[in-house]
């Protein structure tokens, strides 16, 4: 099937229900307590630096149980599960000396989420299975100095960032439905990838839908480089992503007034993944499948969601639980906002007509 | 109408190199903290986009608009209004867009280079995500006339939406020009604007305009009443024409009804073009208004509130700071009421909680509430009597609030703010016990017992001074107290107190204050039960942190080492230069200054920064909350001054001298004279040890004197001025008569006569006695700019931080012999209205930060001046870069 009739298919279908996205790919990783040997395998037998925790290098070394993660969330219920390619840039790789494989690395994940989707979908043609490649936040920032003394100072500068968001889209541009800019701690980066996602699509002569996720890290409802919640889709809005919306470092509890302040702004559709609540003590997540859901399910009947699942810590039971809880609740409608100039700070600046 | 209207936008212009030389020179001289102060200033005084600007010649723009932006977005203060990056440089708005998170303005782009260029720069600025500023600019020129306006940004309109721009992301600047500038077609520049913008807002849907506001009145520079009319008569009607925004000084905008009617028709004239004779009258009328000189508004006395009943009346005067019918008032209350007592707990204190509610609203400044305390103390003075007749003294005593102690501690002379906080602590019912100033550790403790005071407030402004609250607040811990300790003063901070004073007294709470206005906050929420106890476990959380941050700060604070900041130094050419011979060859003593030819020296600002009104003078008079407050507190400046020239309350004093000098590595040698070659005394001095860009010198004083080296003789001179003779007596007077409000001003005062002095003097030094620059001709705000040749640094300021240097100069020009001026233990100088300093002449010499230094730096200086390590690390506390 082509990728515009798979779109067309799930455009469809979204305007009837509330889409599942797949759950944590890290956490779940987590759970399969590979050793570095393991992580290793032969390809990097002999690679000079330690590889243990570099997830995104499994797509090399263990493409099966990367599959095997991918098709236990759909068949737990998800129509679109993202690429194992979080860390898949230069930048973050340089941290293994691995920069010169992440386009590599990057290509081999898109195309292991696109072989599990086709292959589940043979299997079930009647339900959407989507893939959008993952573009995660990088090591490095470009709205924050590392070093407390030099506040100017910038470890990267944003002609870098687009370069390694470049490679790692135009690797992934082949095999996915989505580009995904998710866990966005700092605007700016994701507006560097938002360039180079544009670049990329010119590059190979066509496009695809866009998708950003912004992070809100605490109780303070803003990003870590500053923003609320509006100040972000304005810096965004540019893009004119297929969906926007939040994910990670909260539970669903703590997540909900953010939400909800994107889906009364947003004139697209809106996504939201939660941690399965705040980590514990031992920064494990423990919340149940139950209690996710449930938050969840209030999201959606309030008219608040288009497409939901979850981040850290959350597993097969806790998407299959949140697909059976909106299951017939229908989607949020796309909200319209009155014409204005609006500009963004750290916060919202609107001028209306 | 106010100008700050939702539906119309300040844009701050203040941070542009090309529109604000003071703002050039911090970028130049890379001083990016007080850089920021600038944009910090203009967000605080309600700017809700801010313009940035590196067009300069002198400046790499790319890098500079780099550096700039990304200090910025770690300034949340400041970053969180929208950035308009303003440049006309593609590859420098292309840098700013790359440094923004938000979604800001780029400012501008035109047609000047054709279409083709427009709309591929318009492309790139919607990859970044931006709004567009478009100047009407085309191919042909820049627009003048309403026509070519509204037919360029037509265009542009077109050309941008159909190629897929957002039209409400586009805003237009239809460039507004100066107006009477004496050329006839330049008149209707002002009407071509806003008819324009009404078409444009008419028949462009969705966009925008906006102008650079300054521009207009650029045929009125240094007339700042008139060109702040004009710009306020312009915008009046650019608003009601569709004006959006404009780029203006926030903050310094009038009210345009405030306008006086003559200035505002005369500008309304020249703005609409009513009359060909226009111009000419408003140069005319502008010389009235030349150098600030404001005529004082018509605000006759309202006398209607005498008709009122004797409560509403009482709260007027309380309100509006009248003492003259409070007598009479006071006493007709008490004869109505049954019990004197009663006049205070009704309507004295009703009116002093209505002051209370207005100066938390930011409704009434300082000084009107020093004002009304004046007021409230007269009152009671008329009822004191009457209460000691009927012994109900006890029952005045139980109306307080609670007990406070107040001191400037031991070595320190300055209490101006600490008066300030005695007399609004006073205003809102606490009973302040105020110990004046030097007040010894042992005095303080002491007091404080028998009293049985509920809170200790330490006041100091030199820096020694923090060194001996964190004393005060050791023998505290030590004595068992567990009273809260209150912190203020100029120099003390919230990192000082964290860092320093907490630590040192567990077992109480210890509190910054950060002004005079925050005091009653603080002691309210102390003193109330329910508040108390969260109040300080907050307090203690958020020092935990300060200290936290400040040690990672601190410890990682880059700094090269003493030998690498001496290669470092800056290096004149000695060869080509003949170091000027001053023409007195022994000290000067001048004690027949007149007080009137001091004040055209006056620096205002700081004067009205001694009251919490923090704005500068003149722009200040204007300002939309304070303006009115600020010109009366002008007003009651000039008037007592005026006074105190006319009946010489104070004896202006100085002493000089030049002595013959070498520098030797960072220490100045003084001769005996010009050929023994035997020393007569020495200046030690400091060295930057930040890093710092090739090219830039790390300045110690002793790099602006010949060395030895050089074979030539130079010279550097030392002063020491005063205008603090009679001040004490004076204020003394007014402070037992009730009236705190004179005090403080005569201190104010004092203190600005006494900077003022150092101004003339410096002048008579450059041009005369040392005579390098006879023929030199500034204005006063030249001088407060420094624009002169040479420096007058003083010790215990920024280019040489140590206070204990005064003693070597105190002692070169016996001032307490000679004009009476001496120093404390902590080296602050008394009378407090005092001002010393040496004086370099060479043209390259300049004020500058000696910034945070090193160990190797302070066991060396230690080593030079002979003093203990521990010592010198004391007195260079503030500026150690490590923990000691």
């Amino acid at each position: 099937m082509t990728r515009e009739l798979r779109l067309r298919q799930f455009e469809e279908i979204l305007q009837t229900r509330i889409g599942i996205i797949d759950g944590a790919m890290g956490t779940s990783i987590q759970q399969l307590k590979l050793s570095e040997t393991e992580f290793r395998a032969q390809l990097f037998a002999d690679w000079p630096t330690a590889v243990q925790g570099n997830n995104d290098l499994l797509n090399l070394t263990r493409p099966q149980e990367i599959a095997h993660i991918h098709k236990g969330f759909l068949r737990a219920g998800a129509d679109l599960i993202e690429t194992n390619t979080f860390n898949a840039t230069s930048i973050s790789q340089a941290d293994y000396g691995l920069q010169r494989m992440a386009a590599k690395i990057a290509k081999a994940g898109a195309r292991i989420a696109r072989q599990a989707a086709d292959d589940w979908h043979k299997q079930h043609p009647m339900r959407p299975a989507m893939v959008a490649g993952a573009m995660g936040p990088l090591s490095k920032t470009l709205s924050l100095s590392p070093k407390v003394e030099d506040p100017g100072f910038r470890e990267v500068n944003f002609e870098q960032v687009r370069e390694a968001y470049f490679e790692q889209a135009c690797a992934m541009l082949e095999f996915v439905d989505f580009l995904i800019i998710e866990t966005v701690f700092d605007t700016l980066n994701a507006k560097a990838a938002i360039v180079a996602a544009q670049d990329a699509m010119e590059q190979v002569g066509f496009e695809i839908p866009l998708i950003i996720s912004g992070t809100i890290t605490d109780s303070s409802g803003r990003t870590l480089s500053g923003q609320t919640t509006e100040a972000f889709w304005i810096s965004i809005a540019h893009a004119k992503p297929w969906a926007v919306g939040l994910n990670c470092a909260l539970g669903a509890e703590e997540m909900r007034p953010h939400i909800a302040d994107m889906a009364r702004i947003a004139d697209c559709k809106i996504i939201a993944f939660p941690n399965a609540g705040l980590p514990n003590a031992f920064g494990e997540y423990d919340e149940t499948p139950e209690t996710t859901s449930k938050h969840l399910s209030e999201w959606a009947k309030d008219g608040l969601v288009n497409l939901v699942g979850g981040c850290c810590g959350t597993n097969e039971q806790h998407i299959a639980a949140i697909a059976r809880s909106v299951d017939g609740i229908p989607p949020r409608k796309i909200a319209t906002q009155p014409t204005a100039l609006r500009l963004s700070g750290l916060e919202p600046f609107r001028l209306e007509d | 109408m106010t100008l700050s209207s939702a539906n119309f936008i300040n844009i701050g212009e203040r941070t542009n190199v090309s529109g604000s030389a003071k703002f050039k020179r911090l970028i130049v001289e890379q001083d990016y903290a007080s850089a920021l102060d600038i944009a910090r200033e203009q967000v605080e005084n309600g700017a809700q986009i801010i313009d940035i600007n590196m067009d300069d010649g002198l400046l790499d723009g790319v890098q500079a608009m780099t550096s700039f932006l990304n200090l910025i977005a770690v300034e949340p203060d400041i970053c969180r209004v929208p950035i308009m990056i303003d440049s006309s440089r593609w590859e420098v708005i292309e840098a700013g867009l790359k440094c923004i998170q938000g979604k800001g303005v780029v400012n501008s782009i035109s047609m000047k280079e054709g279409e083709a260029d427009f709309l591929q720069k318009s492309r790139q600025i919607r990859r970044y995500g931006a709004a567009v500023m478009v100047m009407a600019f085309d191919e042909r020129g820049q627009a003048d006339t309403q026509e070519r306006k509204v037919e360029i940004c037509t265009r542009a309109y077109h050309l941008l939406v159909n190629d897929g721009f957002a039209p409400e992301d586009i805003i237009f600047d239809p460039n507004i020009f100066a107006v009477a500038t004496g050329l006839s077609e330049h008149n209707n520049y002002g009407v071509d604007f806003i008819n324009a913008t009404r078409i444009i807002k008419q028949t462009l849907p969705h966009a925008r305009v906006s102008g650079g506001l300054s521009n207009l009145s650029f045929s009125f520079r240094g007339n700042e009443p008139v060109r702040r009319a004009m710009h306020s008569v312009f915008l009046y009607h650019g608003i009601k024409a569709g004006l959006d925004m404009a780029i203006v000084n926030a903050g310094q905008l009038d009210i345009y009804d405030d306008i006086e009617p003559e200035l505002r028709t005369v500008c309304e004239d020249v703005i609409l073009n009513r009359n060909p004779d226009a111009s000419e009258a408003l140069l005319e009328l502008a010389e009235q208004y030349r150098g600030g000189a404001h005529k004082s508004r018509a605000s006759r006395r309202d006398v209607a509130w005498r008709k009122e009943d004797v409560a509403a009346r009482l709260k007027h005067a309380l309100v509006h700071g009248i003492t003259e019918f409070i007598v009479e008032d006071t006493e007709e209350a008490r004869q109505a009421a049954d019990k004197p007592l009663h006049v205070i707990e009704g309507p004295l204190m009703a009116g002093m909680n209505a002051v209370g509610d207005l100066f938390g609203a930011g409704k009434m400044f300082l000084p009107q509430v020093v004002k009304s305390a004046r007021v409230m103390k007269a009152a009671v003075a008329h009822l004191l009597p009457f209460l000691e007749e009927e012994k109900q003294l006890s029952g005045l005593a139980d109306m307080s609030n609670g007990k406070i102690l107040l001191a400037t501690v031991k070595g320190d002379v300055h209490d101006i703010g600490k008066n300030i906080v005695a007399v609004v602590l006073q205003c809102n019912g606490y009973e302040v016990i105020d110990l004046g100033v030097m007040v010894p550790c042992e005095t303080i403790l002491k007091v404080a017992k028998e009293q049985n005071v509920d809170a200790i407030g330490l006041s100091g402004l030199i820096t020694p001074s923090l060194e001996e609250m964190t004393h005060i607040a050791a023998e505290m811990q030590r004595g068992g107290w567990s009273t809260p300790l209150l912190i203020g003063g100029a120099t003390t901070s919230p990192t000082h107190t964290a860092v320093k004073i907490e630590p040192s007294y567990s077992n109480g709470p210890t509190i910054y204050v950060p002004d005079a206005s925050r005091a009653v906050g603080v002691v309210r929420t102390l003193f109330t039960p329910e508040t108390r106890e969260p109040f300080i476990k907050q307090t203690r959380e958020d020092y935990a942190h300060t200290r936290r941050s400040h040690k990672t700060g601190r410890n990682a604070k880059p700094r090269i080492r003493i030998e690498e900041a001496r290669a470092r130094a800056m290096k004149l050419d000695w060869s080509d230069y003949s170091p000027p011979r001053p023409k007195i060859d022994k000290a000067l003593v001048i004690d027949n200054w007149k007080l009137e030819e001091l004040v055209p020296y006056i620096d205002w600002t700081p004067f009205f920064l001694a009251w919490d009104i923090k704005g500068r003078y003149p722009q200040i008079l204007d300002n939309e909350k304070m303006g009115a407050e600020a010109r009366q507190l002008l007003l009651d400046g000039k008037i007592m001054l005026d006074k105190l020239v006319r009946e010489q309350w104070l004896q202006p004093r100085a002493v000089l001298d030049f002595w013959p000098a070498s520098s030797r590595g960072d220490d100045i040698i003084l001769w005996e004279d010009e050929k023994s070659k035997k020393t007569k005394a020495t200046f030690h001095t400091l060295r930057q040890q930040m890093p710092k860009d090739t090219g830039k010198p790390n300045f110690a004083l002793a790099d602006f004197v010949a060395p030895s080296s050089s074979g030539k003789v130079d010279w550097v001179g030392g002063f020491v001025v005063s205008a603090g003779h009679g001040e004490l007596e004076i204020s003394t007077r007014f402070q037992r008569a009730g009236d705190d409000y004179s005090a403080i001003m005569l201190k104010a005062l004092a203190d600005r006569l006494a900077e003022a002095l150092a101004e003339a003097l410096h002048a008579k030094v450059r041009k005369e006695f040392w005579g390098y620059a006879p023929k030199e001709q500034l204005t006063n705000q030249q001088m407060i700019q420094e624009v002169y040749q040479g420096i007058r640094p003083a010790p215990g300021y920024p280019s040489q931080p140590d206070h204990t240097e005064k003693r070597t100069l105190f002692n070169l020009l016996q001032a307490k012999s000679r004009i009476g001026v001496d120093l404390t233990s902590s080296c602050a100088m008394t009378p407090p209205a005092s001002v010393s300093g040496l004086y370099f002449s060479h043209p390259e010499s300049v004020y500058f930060a000696v910034g945070k230094i090193n160990k190797d730096q302070v066991a060396d200086y230690a080593k030079r001046k002979g003093m203990a390590m521990d010592e010198a690390e004391r007195w260079l506390a503030p500026i150690l870069a490590y923990n000691r």
